[in-house]
């Protein structure tokens, strides 16, 4: 077990490596840079600056340089945000992504899993159905589709809810219900066939012939099972909601990391871009990493890949 | 009497089976048959209009439904019903082109990968599964901006997000039926590596493949549309659906039916995709389906 965890975490090394680089380079051929938008600058000027950013240095050097940097945790200063470094700025927005993002999450499985099991409990009657049919609404119905229908029928109509900002808890509502209704979607059909597979399995008889009670039944001895590919699908759903919240807080005007992510792409921030990228890239890998160990250890017959 | 008895049935195939299995699923025929509408009214619906999609009329500026304008105008007075029917051919092309980009790779990489095995199929698999690990929404998002709006681009780049899941179905397919008698008699007989592949591994592999595919579109409508909502995809004047829900989404207080109808065509247009989606699993796989 211990083996297999220190090969996947070796085996994400060059993953890691590659997303670097591809990302620097893919930054590197984008024109404009700090100087993009300022007034004309005087030729010593630009040449300070350029050589303030290690612009004036061959491609190979600024790319070992950046390397070498990112291997010290530094991701270096913001392009655009003056006098403050893309480190600072990650660290500013993160606490406010990873709170929009564990409400989602949290709100996703709730509302999941307790659709799934109650549909696989009655299984075509109309619990069932409603529950598959709201499912597939979540699951068709993008985030940036309901978000704003979400806003327009409570902000605006009902006037419950601001349409954006941050400021008040009230404020995290609309956009985490938007994120995590569309992930409930996916976790209610997982859940659902997960338990469906399980319950039609022999000890489920046994440990109803011997007499325990349905809820015995569902709880202790199908749950467990059932909730296997909820838990294999864990990672690419946290992955979702990473990438999901770049249009939240864009539609939520929210300071957190993807909003800083989809500007400081339209701002051509370089060192921004590449630092958030690598940031959210980095954990997503970590992430799905996390998801297969934990899917290995709770299903002993993956092991034996 | 038994030769009547006999000579009643005739043998149905695989594709007869799974078509009778289809059609007595509800959900997929209303999806299938709402597909056909959309996709009808977005390729032949702008022919028949009077008015075009790009055609101004500032004066008229944000109007709400009327009789000349039957989903009204947006704030440059484009009339609605044109943007949203056109923006239906942009989505429906870019994904089923997406979809076909990501079919062409994902099926030659798993039937190569799978057929011929050994260190070439590692190679191979290791690749995808390398490839799969890395976040491609952000790539895709980084290739936009760097290369600029191309049409063609916004495709590949989105077919490309694809492939890989394809690949592996594909290759567990090719794998399963390498060991299937069948095969073994086709190489028995003497048949050439490429007419195997061709005449026999391809058309048992059109199953899942077409189950896939059917459900690959919608998500790659959702990226395109993604896309389109960050500004990255398609630009104005080309609407498609993702555009014309952004736009609908920042006119939302004053002009309420520029986001709903956008945002309702879309939403059901991948709930029909789904569901015919999983109505074709269900009746091709007789494994996973309920009776």
């Amino acid at each position: 077990m211990l083996q297999f965890i220190a090969r996947r975490v070796l085996g994400t090394i060059p993953v890691l490596f590659i997303v670097a680089t591809i990302t620097f380079f893919m930054m590197k051929a984008v024109p404009g840079g700090p100087l993009d938008t300022e007034k004309n600058v005087p030729a010593e000027i630009r040449q300070q600056i350029e050589a303030f950013y290690g612009l004036d240095l061959p491609l190979w050097q600024q790319y070992a340089s950046y390397m070498g940097n990112l291997l010290r945790g530094d991701l270096g200063p913001s392009f655009k945000h003056a006098n403050r470094s893309v480190n600072e700025l990650i660290a500013a927005a993160l606490p406010v992504s990873l709170e929009l993002g564990g409400i989602a999450l949290a709100i996703a499985l709730a509302i999941g899993v307790t659709l799934g099991i109650a549909a696989a409990v009655r299984q075509n009657t109309w619990i069932d159905y409603l529950a598959s049919s709201s499912a597939m609404v979540g699951i068709c119905m993008p985030t940036f589709v309901l978000g704003p229908l979400l806003v327009l029928a409570f902000a605006l109509h009902l006037e419950q809810f601001n349409a954006s900002g941050w400021d008040f808890p009230r404020d995290r509502v609309l956009p985490a219900l938007t994120l995590g209704l569309v992930y409930a979607g996916y976790i209610a059909r997982l859940t659902r066939g997960g338990m469906l597979e399980v319950l039609s399995q022999d000890f489920i008889r046994t440990a109803r012939a011997k007499g325990a009670s349905e809820a015995r039944v569902v709880f202790i001895h199908a749950l467990r099972g059932g909730l296997l590919p909820v838990v294999s699908f864990l990672g690419p759903a946290i992955a979702g909601i990473l990438t999901g919240s770049f249009v939240i807080e864009t539609i939520f005007n929210i300071p957190g990391l993807g909003k800083h992510f989809v500007t400081s792409v339209f701002n051509r921030d370089a060192t921004l871009t590449i630092g958030t990228a690598l940031f959210y890239a980095t954990l997503i890998v970590l992430l799905n990493l996390a998801a297969d160990i934990a899917q290995t250890w709770l299903n002993p017959k993956q092991r034996v890949q | 009497m038994l030769e009547a008895a006999q000579a009643a049935e005739p043998g149905r195939s695989l594709w007869q089976d799974a078509w009778a299995r289809l059609r007595r699923n509800r959900m997929a025929v209303f999806g299938g048959a709402a597909l056909i509408v959309i996709a009808g009214l977005s390729f032949f619906g702008p022919l028949l209009l009077s008015h075009s999609y790009e055609a101004q009329n500032l004066v008229l500026g944000a109007a709400p439904p009327s009789g000349e304008h039957l989903l009204g105008t947006d704030k440059l007075g484009r009339d609605q019903l044109a943007r949203v029917l056109y923006g239906g051919r942009v989505s429906l092309l870019v994904g089923l082109a997406a979809t076909a980009v990501s079919l062409t790779i994902g099926l030659l990489w798993g039937c190569t990968a799978g057929y011929l095995g050994g260190r070439v199929d590692a190679v191979m698999m290791r690749t995808v599964d390398i490839l799969y690990a890395l976040p491609f929404t952000i790539f895709v998002i980084l290739l936009m901006t760097v290369f600029g709006r191309n049409f063609i681009l916004l495709f590949v780049a989105i077919g490309a997000v694809e492939w890989l899941t394809m690949a592996r179905i594909v290759r567990g397919q090719v794998l399963a039926l390498k060991r299937q008698e069948f095969i073994e008699a086709a190489i028995a007989l003497g048949l050439r590596k490429r007419r195997i592949i061709v005449r026999h591994m391809i058309p048992n592999v059109l199953g899942p493949v077409a189950v896939y595919t059917t459900l690959t579109i919608p998500a790659v409508m959702l990226l395109e549309a993604f896309l389109s909502f960050l500004g990255l995809g398609v630009q104005p004047p080309m609407s498609s659906w993702g555009l014309l829900i952004k736009e609908g989404a920042e006119m939302m207080e004053e002009a309420p039916w520029l986001l709903l109808y956008p945002a309702a065509f879309f939403t059901l247009t991948l709930f029909s995709l789904n569901f015919l989606g999983d109505g074709l699993r269900d009746a091709l796989d007789v494994r996973a389906s309920k009776d």
